[in-house]
């Protein structure tokens, strides 16, 4: 089935003239383990046909549910939205005029519990990114996928893959086995530094933990919303626990967490900072500032008040005109319009930072 | 600036406090190591009883997971929002650009000086006479608090 709107990218809004534009979230898919056969080790392949897993896939982003894609971004040829380079080129680089895209590869790493094998994935998948995406098209950067279960196996893939130019960034789940500032996940953090690249916090992991800090929610509506939650306790994990104290380089991307959230937790953050912060006296800052400093997020999906007023101040109450990435978390269905990308009434040079200039900052391309 | 005789010495042993009034005022008294200190019993912040707090240190840190705990006994934290105070400054070391609690001049006298001293009868008018009736020692062991308020 076409849909008609697939055929039409009107382009960039008018107002931005030839400004640039860095697009710092579009998912790639794997669409099923053959993909990544070339990639692995023989030991490996006969490992996945002998056992018959055809695919590892958490559901994060049900097939049925209408947010998971756009219309026509799903290849004619079969595999799920994102997983095809031409319709990518169309639908993000080319429609948005895209200087940069940075590709967020959603394969579940944190869903395998042998550590060799995670590594054995997190390798393919990463050779399979070079390759097929990287390596053909110039505009793409993308994000190294890890088995954060094993920190020292994912620094050592980091290592292995930092001299290559087009990963900009590391990719750690929200749902993680536990609280990402703690000093299990710091060989990540000193490698990525060590190299300058980002770590991107995704919405997304299999690691046994619910998506709330109450238990399993009954719906995918719950699921969703939720997830803004999971990325509350990371960002309070990663302050507190002193990461960026011990990593002063480090800068972390929220990818897909929404930000209306943020300017609520850093009055309640610095509030009780003041009387507990004994506890921590690494935090040697309120932390509104530190996450200022090193916290990046991308702006899809947005969080829309009725009164498009309301979401400007939101952003004018994060304080900082640094703090937010332009994405279209594509192939994922988040807006109808191009005017619905980003929200309406920024001022010109905040819009401008967010289309390209904190990206450009935030990451080595 | 009037004197007050608020406590005897042995009644606040070291790392020990005493609440009094005076003047209306509440304020604490404390012992750090034998030195007595006094502050206003009055958190600046939402005006908390800040000398009945946890009395304890700081702690400063280059690197997580690394611990330098210094001024111990020094520092009162306010029991309604745990905001420190250094107890021989008054000085908040929390937010210390905006935040300090009244500190008071405390001395150490004895029953000797504390009767001979004729600063009061100075300050109320008095010339001294060229008369003086004989005395005796009196023996004394007891050590008072004075507070310059």
């Amino acid at each position: 089935m076409v849909d008609t709107r697939e055929t039409t990218y009107p382009g960039r809004l008018p107002r931005w003239g030839n400004a640039d534009l860095v697009d710092c979230d579009v998912q790639v898919a794997v669409g099923s383990v053959d993909v990544l056969a070339p990639y692995l080790d023989q030991r490996w392949r006969d490992y996945l046909s002998e056992s018959g897993v055809r695919a590892i896939d958490p559901h994060q982003y049900p097939k049925g549910a209408p947010i998971s894609a756009l219309p026509g971004s799903a290849p004619a040829t079969g595999g799920p939205p994102g997983s095809d380079l031409g319709l990518l080129r169309a639908q993000v680089l080319d429609r948005w005029q895209a200087r940069y895209a940075v590709l967020n590869c959603g394969f579940e790493i944190s869903a395998i519990h042998n550590d060799d094998w995670a590594l054995a994935m997190a390798r393919a998948v990463n050779d399979w990114q070079a390759a097929e995406w990287l390596a053909p098209e110039p505009r793409l950067r993308a994000s190294i996928v890890i088995p954060a279960q094993n920190p020292e196996l994912a620094a050592a893939e980091i290592d292995r893959l930092a001299e290559h130019p087009g990963f900009v960034q590391v990719l750690l789940p929200v749902r993680a086995e536990a609280p990402l500032g703690k000093r299990r996940y710091w060989p990540i953090y000193a490698a990525a530094e060590r190299h300058g690249l980002a770590v991107g916090i995704y919405a997304g992991g299999a690691s046994g933990n619910p998506p709330t800090p109450v238990g399993w929610p009954s719906y995918y509506l719950e699921d969703y919303v939720c997830l803004s939650q999971a990325f509350q306790a990371q960002v309070v994990s990663l302050v507190s626990e002193g990461v960026f104290t011990k990593f002063p380089a480090l800068r972390v991307v929220l990818i897909e967490s929404g930000f209306t959230w943020l300017p609520a937790l850093m009055w309640r953050f610095d509030k009780n900072w003041k009387g507990l912060r004994r506890e921590v006296p690494w935090v040697d800052r309120p932390p509104s500032e530190i996450i200022r400093h090193h916290l990046r997020l991308t702006t899809q999906p947005l969080d829309e008040p009725g009164e498009p007023r309301q979401l400007i101040e939101t952003i004018e109450q994060l304080g900082c005109d640094e703090m937010l990435l332009f994405a279209t978390d594509f192939p994922h269905w988040q807006f109808d319009t191009e005017e619905g990308v980003l929200p309406s009434g920024l001022r010109p040079e905040v819009e401008h930072r967010i289309l390209a200039t904190n990206a450009l900052e935030t990451y080595r391309f | 600036m009037p004197k007050y005789v608020v406590a005897t010495v042995d009644e606040i042993p070291p790392g020990q406090r005493k609440i009094i009034t005076v003047e209306r005022r509440s304020i604490g008294l404390f012992n750090v190591n034998g030195d007595f200190y006094a502050i206003r019993n009055q958190c600046p912040h939402e005006g908390g009883p800040l000398c009945e707090g946890v009395l304890s240190g700081l702690v400063r840190s280059e690197m997580p997971g690394e611990y330098e705990y210094v001024r111990r006994g020094e520092i009162v934290r306010c029991p309604w929002h745990q905001w420190e105070f250094d107890v021989r400054t008054g000085q908040s070391w929390f937010d210390p650009a905006k935040t300090r609690v009244r500190a008071y001049e405390t001395t150490v006298e004895t029953t000797t000086s504390l009767a001979t001293s004729d600063a009061d009868l100075v300050d109320a008018g008095y010339t001294k006479g060229p008369y003086e009736a004989e005395t005796y020692r009196v023996e004394v062991d007891q050590q008072y608090i004075v507070l310059h308020l």
